[in-house]
């Protein structure tokens, strides 16, 4: 089933008016000795049997609907309102284009355009495009911006940036001179203050500062871009964060990042999620990728085009601010829903909700015996819990006796830190779950001793 | 605007859906400093507001499914409806990436069988599936063939050859992978050529990034010499599969003599394009560029299937997590309907539809290239009388009702129109489309002022573009 409309009679129709005997003539160019004897190795499969074979693809996995997800570490269990789902199944959104002819795509242009002001809105800075691949190639991007903007080339980190973040933004500077310097965590999971100025120097493009941080500690950003004085501070936030948390652009950030999966976006096993990159007006002329402006028509009328292409690869080629010539349209727009639907008080109910929840399920997995915080610092709605033996085995074991997915060890991240569990709390988690999970640990940690 | 700003049904009080109860008071867990002084300003709109805003957008928007889409090099081929079933399985939608590879092993499989159909279907032996997109996946090859370099102490090339028919990509990529871009011009068939080509290169290529078929639509019979003639000058070999709809189940990139392929599930394989995304850009290649892949890769031991993390040469990840695992889910899904005979026939199809259409039209146009086309093909508009522009067809397009084709690319035609039917079009579509756009050339003879004019039927009409990059407003 290949969704062929032709008949026999249309194909002898159409070679006939080519000219031709037979399909294979057109394929003419293709030298003799390149061309494919045999092409047999998949039979094809009628609907029903495709959607049984893909249904036990899907069975085979442990999804969250069916184990209480406290994984975190960059994606999010949230809940997804159904008219997302039922807006974003609209054929006239999902099988167009990037929107190359403006006035058959004025849906998308200005469903982008509602997108970019409302992450205005959330991070407090005055432009943003069209969307990222995601958070961390955002992050690359972002630290391409401060480095081509201040023609410097070091590039200060927290180490409390996520190491899935780092991995990405590695290899964007993988050919490039610029350095990655890390600045460390205190021992209350927030930057060190001290470690940062001594490492800051004139040659310093910016620091980069996940907030809330990888380990769900929210950092003080007011009293380091005091210390950061006028180089530019790069801010990663958690969208869904900032219903609650300040923006960063209150507190002096120059450029704000950050994945979109937590507003709306299903977690489907790593993407398709979209990222949000916002800067403040100096540096507007350096955003990568897509961005849309509000116009008019010839007939006044107002309208929305894609526009600073002047910037992007189809006109520059090789002098573009990136190579990205698309964007996360649905995936942003799933996003713009999900933050319309919510509002300005739901969206913040849901923070609120993560947060008192996170430190319900702190408090009740510290009363277990030999169950800590490692951090002392203010955290929103992941925390680090370090447990009386290795992590890791502790939620396998968690899942196998109790079926919940418990957090992510840290030791995945690092080997050394055996004894630490990332644990995420969303709006979604119920108090019998919480509850379900600190005995679950108590009695796994009592019986693997 | 046909439809007010979202912002614009603001009602103070208002709200959608609740995800959550009120929780009571942030400041019970943190210091007033670390909280928003205001609410966000966000929209304060009804469910069924947010619904209907959003449905009348959708009305000014075309789609695939609204009509005809000959965007050229876009592969605008209808999306199937059982892709979109697939995807939304909660097994695969409610999967946690971080989740064990145990807890998984119906998305590794996927995965892991995924890689190996495009294997089969490139000729190549190792494949990884994170690139997010097109764009990712040629900034993967670049990557791969810079640590390639730096691994076989040839670290000093630093060229990479394109020809002048590339996408802009192309050179863009180049340019963010720290290579220099070096153009090599194409002969009158369409072709590298190859005088041209022994010409630039040297001592310092890195190596070439091809389309092929070409963004003429043209297949250019000699790609295994332009091969060898890099491969001769320690150059790895890179093929856009931007064109991959035009010769599956027909011939192979390996066989041609490539090194790194990227595809475009969302042209080849059916997966909707969504407005601009989401997309993906696997990486096929050879067996001796496997360990340079961006990892993890899904690999299967006996039965079970696991995410094999040691790749020595690893160029790093490219995005976040796995990839776009849902646009994979529909990619498979179309896979394991057509099988491979379905994939042949889809080639085919497309080539055969291309050509009928380019019959049909080439009386009309100016057409450059006497050969056969592949699965699209590029017209021109330069000829037209009374100062028609090819921009001018694409809007009279718009107002008969359909997409307009791809225009003034590539740049190396002159008022091009790159029109790409795909397969999945049917001969009265083509017969339809072909008579409108003869009578649009008509038009343009007789009354220019009705293309020069156009459109006239849309929600919104030409748009000033100049004004809004002078001016930019990019936020409500």
């Amino acid at each position: 089933m290949a969704y062929i409309p032709l008949t026999a009679s249309d194909r002898e129709q159409m070679l006939r008016k080519i000219g031709v005997a037979s399909v294979d003539e057109l394929f003419s160019d293709i030298p003799e000795d390149l061309r494919l004897k045999s092409f047999d190795w998949l039979p094809p499969s009628d609907e029903r049997e495709t959607l049984s074979i893909l249904k036990g693809l899907a069975e085979a996995n442990r999804a969250a609907a069916e184990a209480p997800c406290f994984l975190g570490a960059g994606a999010y269990d949230h809940y997804i309102p159904a008219a997302v789902d039922a807006i974003c199944s609209r054929s006239e959104f999902y099988t167009a284009y990037t929107p190359y002819q403006p006035e058959v795509s004025q849906g998308t242009l200005q469903a982008i355009f509602e997108f970019q002001s409302l992450i205005c809105a959330l991070t407090g800075l005055a432009v943003s495009n069209a969307s990222m691949y995601d958070g961390p190639s955002a992050l690359g991007e972002a630290v391409l911006i401060a480095s081509s903007y201040t023609k410097k080339q070091k590039v200060l980190y927290a180490e409390s940036l996520s190491p899935v973040y780092l991995a990405v933004v590695r290899t964007y500077l993988e050919s490039g001179s610029i350095e990655l310097i890390p600045v460390k965590t205190a021992r209350d999971g927030r930057v060190d203050p001290s470690d940062l100025s001594s490492k800051l120097s004139a040659d310093t493009a910016c620091l980069v500062l996940q907030n809330p941080n990888f380990f769900g500690v929210i950092e003080d950003g007011a009293a380091l871009k005091k210390i950061l004085g006028p180089t530019m501070l790069v801010v990663c936030a958690d969208p869904n964060s900032l219903g609650l948390l300040a923006p960063p652009g209150s507190y002096g950030a120059s450029i704000c990042v950050g994945d979109c999966q937590p507003l709306g976006l299903p977690m489907s096993f790593g993407g398709p999620y979209a990222g949000y990159l916002a800067v403040s007006n100096d540096l507007m002329r350096k955003l990568p990728g897509r961005i849309v402006g509000r116009t008019v028509d010839c007939d006044g009328k107002t309208g929305f085009v894609l526009t600073l292409q002047t910037r992007e690869q189809h006109i520059k080629r090789e002098k573009a601010t990136s190579n990205i010539c698309s964007n996360q349209a649905l995936c942003a727009l799933r996003s713009t829903i999900y933050i319309c639907l919510l509002g300005k008080t739901g969206l913040k109910n849901v923070s609120c909700a993560c947060l008192d929840k996170a430190h319900r399920m702190a408090e009740a997995a510290c009363k277990n015996k030999g169950f800590s915080l490692r951090y002392t610092s203010p955290f929103y709605k992941e925390f680090v819990l370090d447990c009386p033996s290795n992590a890791a085995k502790l939620a396998e074991e968690v899942f196998n006796r109790f079926g919940i997915l418990a957090g992510v060890p840290l030791s995945r991240f690092n080997p050394q830190d055996s004894n630490g569990l990332l644990i995420s709390v969303t709006e979604k988690r119920t108090g019998d779950e919480i509850v379900g999970l600190s005995a679950a640990l108590a009695q796994v940690a009592g019986g693997l001793k | 605007m046909k439809e007010k700003l979202i912002f614009d049904y603001t009602r103070p009080g208002k709200t959608g859906v609740l995800c959550s109860g009120p929780a009571g008071s942030p400041e019970r867990h943190l210091p007033a400093d670390l909280i928003r002084k205001d609410y966000a300003n966000l929209p304060e709109v009804s469910e069924v507001e947010t619904v209907r805003h959003f449905t009348r957008l959708s009305q000014l928007n075309y789609g695939v499914d609204s009509g005809f889409y000959p965007l050229g090099s876009c592969t605008m081929k209808y999306n199937p409806k059982i892709n979109e079933k697939t995807a939304s399985l909660e097994g695969f939608a409610g999967l946690h990436p971080m989740i064990p590879d145990s807890l998984a092993q119906g998305a590794l499989r996927l995965i892991c069988e995924l890689q190996e159909y495009l294997c089969r279907i490139t000729g190549m032996q190792a494949c990884s599936l994170q690139p997010a997109a097109g764009a990712s996946g040629e900034f993967t090859g670049l990557l791969m063939m810079r640590r390639w370099h730096q691994v076989k102490g040839t670290a000093h090339k630093n060229e990479i050859i394109i020809p002048d028919s590339a996408h802009g990509t192309n050179p863009a990529s180049v340019a963010l992978t720290g290579f220099r871009v070096v153009e090599v011009k194409s002969n009158s068939q369409g072709w590298v050529d190859i005088e041209a080509l022994k010409q630039v290169v040297n001592e310092n290529t890195a190596g070439l990034m091809i389309t092929n078929p070409n963004t003429l639509g043209l297949f250019d019979g000699n790609i295994r010499q332009v091969a060898d003639i890099i491969h001769a000058a320690g150059g790895l070999v890179h093929y856009d599969g931007a064109n991959l709809n035009a010769i599956m189940g027909k011939c192979r990139p390996f066989d041609m003599g490539f090194d790194i392929v990227h595809m475009n599930l969302h042209k080849t394989f059916s997966t909707p394009h969504g407005g601009g995304g989401p997309g993906s850009g696997p990486v096929t290649v050879t067996k001796e560029l496997r360990d340079f892949l961006p990892g993890p890769i899904a690999a299967r031991s006996g039965d079970s299937f696991f995410m094999d993390h040691d790749l020595k040469h690893t160029i790093g990840k490219v995005t976040g997590f796995h990839g776009n695992f849902a646009v994979m889910v529909k990619a498979y899904t179309y896979i394991r309907m057509l099988g491979s005979a379905g994939l042949k026939a889809a080639s085919e199809t497309a080539v055969l539809n291309a050509n009928y259409l380019l019959k049909l039209l080439d009386q009309h146009l100016k057409r450059d290239f006497p050969q056969f086309c592949m699965h699209e093909f590029v017209l021109s508009g330069r000829e037209l009388p009374n100062g028609v522009h090819t921009l001018d067809i694409a809007k009279r397009l718009l107002d008969y009702g359909y997409h307009a084709p791809t225009i003034y690319f590539p740049l190396i035609v002159k008022e091009a129109i790159m029109i790409e039917p795909t397969e999945t079009e049917s001969l009265e579509t083509l017969d339809a489309f072909a008579s409108t756009m003869v009578r649009i050339c008509e038009e343009a003879a007789a009354n220019p002022e009705l293309l020069k004019q156009a459109p006239v039927s849309t929600p919104v009409r030409r748009l000033d573009e100049v004004n809004a990059a002078r001016k930019p407003v990019l936020c409500a």
